[in-house]
C-alpha cells in the first residue's frame, strides 16, 4: 500500500501534513539510467513493428519502446498490471504518450521479445507507431462532462474495434490522428485532426427563466452569444433567443444553466476531415466539415463509423505517399472528394461564420 | 452493493481495441462509487442525455483549482455518484513515471476515489475521476506531504481562469529531434508560475505547451495559447552513405523527397543530395523521412507562437507567430519575462472568458507586439494586409518624413 498505508487521514492529520505549491516532482527522478546518460545525445530511430521502436544514440546505446493502447479510462488496478511488467522488463520505467498509450521502456535487448509476449498473452493491444492510427484524442462525454451532446469513449471505442487493424499492423499513406469532441467547446483538439467527430445540438436551448433570474448575471448571457442571437427579456428579468440566429453552439449553457440546449432526438455526431498540426510540407490545416449531423445511436454510432472507416479506405487507395488526408483532399480538391466518396454535400458544408470568405471559390478553374 | 444490468455497455466490452466498460467495472468490482457510474452511464447510453450537473464550486483550502466539482443529476438512482468530482495531479514533464510513483498515486485514487482515471486529461494531468468533497483534504495532503520523499509529492493541476497545468513531449530524453530541453523548460515554468496555476486570476484559461520540433507531438499549435515549438538556424548535415542505405531501402528520392519539398531547395542527380539551407524553410519533412542520413545543426531554440483556442466564441484560432527565434536555456529567464508581459497585456485589454488570442484579434498585433516589446518582421505573418484601412501614430507618420527629409539631403531613396 501507499505511503499512508490503508488508513485515511483525519481532518487533523491533513491540516499538518499539506504543502501548498510544491509542484510537480522532478521529471529526471523517473528517467531510465539509459536516458540519463543518453539525455539530449540520441542520434536516430528505427520503427521495428507496429508497437515497437528502437532509439539508439551517439554513444551506441540503446532504448526499445513497446507502445500499447489504452482507453484512456483507466481502473487502478490497470495501471498496476502495467506496473508488474514494467518491474519485470523495464526494471520500474514506463511513460505515457500524448495520445493515451503507455510506453514501456526496454533496456535490455534480451528482454524486447518476452515483453512483447506477455503484453500480448495479458490481452494489451500494441501498435500506434509509424504511418498509422494512434489512439484517439477524446473527451470525457457521459462518463463525466456536464455539457457532453454524445459519449465520447463509446465513439472512440466503436471507431478503433473497426480500424484496429490500422493500429496494429496496416500501414497508410502517412500517420492519421482521429479524435473525438463530445460537445462544440472541442477539448478534444478535433480541428486539427485528419479525421474527426465533433457531437454537436440541432435545437435552441429552452430557458428556464424563473431559474436565469436567480443564477444567472443578464449581461454575462447575453454576451456569450457569437451570433448575438440573445436579447433582454425584462418582463420576465430574463433573456431570449432569437431562434433564426441561433447555431446551437451551447455556450449560454456554459455560462448560465438555465439554457438547456440538450436534446435526445436531435443531439447528435458531425465529421470534419483534413486538419493537421505538424508543418510537414505543409502548414497546419483546419478539419473541414463534410458530414453536418448524424444522430446519436449508442453503444456503436455504426454509421458514424462506417462513414469514416469509408473515407479511411479511400484515403489509403487514392492518396499519395506521405500525404496527409488534408494535403491529400487540397490536392485533388473537395468536389472531388465529395465526388469519390459519394458523401452529400449540403448548405451545412457551406461556412456561414467567421472563416466563410476565405471558403468561397474565387475561380472558375474547378473539377466536374 | 447494487448490481446494474447494462446491456448497452457490455456491446462495448467486445471487439479488440482497449474497452473503458472493462474499466469502469474492474474499478466497480470493489468500488461503490464506480459501482453507480456504471449505473448512471448506462442510464445515458439507455436515454441518449447526460446526466451531470453544471459546474460547484469546490476545492482545497488556499487553491481556487484544481478540482472540478461535479455532482449528478439523479443521486437517488446513483446515490454514490451525488459527488463525483475531478481531481486533476499535475503530471511530471513528458509523462515519464516509475512503478513507485504510480502505486503511491493509484493507492491514493483507490482509498479516497472511485478507483478510475484518466491518463491524461486533455491539458496533460492526471485525473481521478470522482471523490467527494470530505475526501479532497486529505486527497491533497496525501499527494503534497512533507513527510514524503520529494519524487512521491504531487501537487494539483490549473482549472478555471488560471495558467493550465503545462506539458511537453519528450524531447530531449528520447527524441533525436529536440531542440531544446523541453522536459526542463515545462518543469521550471510550471514551478515558476505555481500561483498563477492555482489560484486564477487571469480572465480566462492559458496554456502552454513545449514541442521540441516541427513535427509537435504534443500538438502545441492546435492546443496552447502559448506554443513554443523548437527550431534551429544552422545547415541541415547530411551523410550521403546514408541517403543511399535508404535509396537501397526503397524510396524514390525524388519523387519522396525532392519533388515534396515545400521551398524545392533540394536537389539530387542519383549520386549526391544537395540542399539549398538559405532557402530551407525547416519544415522537417526530409528529416524525418531520411532520418538516418539527415539532422539539423547550428544554433538552436523555439519559435513562439501566441493565440490557439478552440471554436468558441470568434471561430478556432491556431496559434501564429510572434517570436521567431528564442534561445531556450535554463533558467529560461527570457521567456519568463515574456509571459509576465503578454499576461499584464492580456489582463489590461480583455473581458471575462476572453483568450488572448481573440483579444489580439481585437486589439491588432501592435498594441500586444508593443507590449511584449518585439519589433515587427515579415517572418511573423503569411502576408501582410489586404486592405487600405491602415492605423497610423503621429510617430510613424514622423518617421516617414523624417526619411524623406533624408532623402532629400541625400538625393538617394531609401526604400
Amino acid at each position: 500500500m501507499g505511503f499512508y498505508g490503508d488508513r485515511k487521514l483525519t481532518a487533523e492529520e491533513a491540516k499538518k501534513l499539506r504543502e501548498t505549491d510544491i509542484g510537480p516532482p522532478y521529471f529526471r527522478d523517473f528517467l531510465p539510467p539509459v536516458i540519463k546518460k543518453n539525455y539530449g545525445q540520441w542520434k536516430e530511430h528505427d520503427i521495428l513493428s507496429a508497437g515497437l521502436m528502437v532509439h539508439t544514440a551517439e554513444s551506441g546505446d540503446k532504448i526499445w519502446t513497446i507502445r500499447v493502447a489504452t482507453p484512456r479510462l483507466i481502473a487502478t488496478d490497470t495501471v498496476r498490471e502495467a506496473c508488474d511488467i514494467a518491474d519485470k522488463y523495464c526494471d520500474g520505467h514506463l511513460r505515457w504518450t500524448s495520445r493515451n498509450n503507455i510506453e514501456f521502456l526496454v533496456s535490455d535487448e534480451k528482454k524486447v521479445e518476452p515483453i512483447q509476449k506477455e503484453l500480448k498473452e495479458r490481452g494489451f493491444l500494441m501498435g500506434g507507431i509509424g504511418y498509422r492510427i494512434s489512439n484517439v484524442v477524446h473527451t470525457q462525454g457521459w462518463v463525466h462532462c456536464h455539457g457532453a451532446a454524445t459519449d465520447a469513449s463509446g465513439l472512440v471505442k466503436s471507431m478503433m474495434d473497426e480500424l484496429a487493424e490500422y493500429f496494429t499492423t496496416k500501414e497508410l499513406p502517412n500517420k492519421l490522428r482521429l479524435a473525438v469532441a463530445c460537445c462544440p467547446n472541442m477539448c478534444g483538439a478535433v480541428h486539427c485532426s485528419d479525421i474527426a467527430v465533433v457531437a454537436i445540438h440541432t435545437t435552441v436551448p429552452i430557458i428556464d427563466h424563473d431559474k436565469l433570474g436567480k443564477i444567472c448575471e443578464i449581461p454575462t448571457s447575453i454576451a456569450s452569444c457569437p451570433t448575438k442571437a440573445i436579447s433582454p427579456y425584462p418582463e420576465k428579468k430574463s433573456v431570449k433567443i432569437k431562434d433564426e440566429k441561433c447555431m446551437y453552439c451551447g455556450n449560454c449553457f456554459t455560462v448560465c444553466p438555465a439554457f438547456d440546449p440538450f436534446d435526445t432526438e436531435r443531439d447528435g455526431c458531425a465529421i470534419v476531415i483534413g486538419g493537421k498540426v505538424n508543418c510537414l510540407r505543409t502548414n497546419t490545416k483546419f478539419a473541414r466539415l463534410v458530414v453536418p449531423f448524424i444522430s446519436n445511436r449508442p453503444p456503436r454510432w455504426p454509421k458514424v463509423v462506417a462513414i469514416i472507416k469509408h473515407i479511411i479506405e479511400l484515403y489509403a487507395k487514392h492518396a499519395r505517399k506521405h500525404e496527409r488526408v488534408g494535403e491529400w483532399v487540397d490536392r485533388i480538391g473537395w468536389e472531388r472528394f465529395f465526388k469519390l466518396s459519394g458523401i452529400t454535400f449540403t448548405y451545412q458544408c457551406i461556412d456561414d461564420f467567421t472563416f466563410m470568405r476565405d471558403t468561397f471559390r474565387n475561380a472558375s478553374t474547378f473539377k466536374w | 452493493m447494487k448490481k446494474y444490468e447494462t446491456p448497452l455497455l457490455d456491446e462495448l466490452e467486445k471487439g479488440p481495441f482497449p474497452s473503458f466498460v472493462k474499466e469502469i467495472k474492474k474499478a466497480a468490482a470493489k468500488n461503490i462509487m464506480a459501482n453507480d457510474e456504471l449505473g448512471q452511464v448506462e442510464y445515458s447510453y439507455k436515454t441518449n442525455r447526460v446526466y451531470w450537473k453544471h459546474g460547484g464550486i469546490v476545492g482545497v483550502l488556499g487553491y481556487g483549482g484544481g478540482i472540478i466539482g461535479r455532482y449528478s443529476m439523479l443521486p437517488e438512482m446513483f446515490p454514490e455518484v451525488k459527488f463525483f468530482h475531478t481531481v486533476r495531479v499535475n503530471q511530471p514533464s513528458g509523462w515519464f513515471y516509475t512503478t513507485e510513483v504510480l502505486r503511491e498515486l493509484m493507492d491514493i485514487c483507490d482509498k479516497y476515489g472511485s478507483g478510475i482515471c484518466n491518463f491524461h486529461g486533455s491539458t496533460g494531468d492526471i485525473i481521478f475521476l470522482g471523490t467527494t468533497t470530505e475526501n479532497l483534504e486529505p486527497i491533497f495532503a496525501e499527494l503534497t506531504s512533507h513527510e514524503k520523499p520529494r519524487h512521491l509529492r504531487f501537487d494539483l493541476g490549473g482549472s478555471g481562469s488560471a495558467l493550465r497545468t503545462p506539458s511537453a513531449c519528450n524531447g530531449p530524453a528520447r527524441c533525436e529531434w529536440a531542440n531544446y530541453d523541453t522536459l526542463e523548460a515545462c518543469h521550471q515554468i510550471t514551478h515558476e508560475f505555481q500561483d498563477e496555476i492555482h489560484r486564477p486570476a487571469f480572465n480566462y484559461k492559458f496554456k502552454f505547451k513545449f514541442a521540441g520540433c516541427a513535427c509537435d507531438c504534443v500538438a502545441s499549435i492546435a492546443r496552447a495559447d502559448c506554443s513554443v515549438i523548437g527550431t534551429w538556424k544552422g545547415p541541415i548535415l547530411i551523410d550521403q552513405d546514408a541517403v543511399k542505405w535508404h535509396e537501397k531501402k526503397g524510396m524514390d528520392i525524388d519523387r519522396e523527397i525532392v519533388r515534396m519539398c515545400p521551398t524545392e531547395c533540394i536537389s539530387y542527380d542519383g549520386k549526391e543530395l544537395k540542399i539549398d539551407n538559405d532557402e530551407c524553410n525547416r519544415c522537417m519533412h526530409c528529416i524525418t523521412r531520411l532520418h538516418k542520413a539527415l539532422k539539423p545543426s547550428g544554433e538552436r531554440g523555439a519559435t513562439i507562437c501566441i493565440g490557439n483556442k478552440a471554436p468558441i466564441v470568434i471561430g478556432t484560432i491556431i496559434s501564429h507567430v510572434i517570436i521567431p527565434f528564442m534561445k531556450l536555456e535554463p533558467p529560461f529567464t527570457e521567456f519568463k519575462e515574456l509571459a509576465r508581459k503578454m499576461w499584464d497585456w492580456w489582463d489590461e485589454h480583455s473581458k471575462p472568458r476572453e483568450r488572448i488570442g481573440e483579444v489580439i484579434e481585437f486589439q491588432g498585433m501592435r498594441s500586444f507586439l508593443e507590449a511584449i516589446g518585439v519589433e515587427p518582421i515579415p517572418q511573423m505573418i503569411k502576408e501582410p494586409r489586404r486592405d487600405p484601412f491602415i492605423f497610423f501614430k503621429d510617430e510613424d507618420i514622423a518617421r516617414v518624413k523624417e526619411v524623406e527629409e533624408e532623402e532629400k539631403r541625400t538625393g538617394k531613396i531609401i526604400f
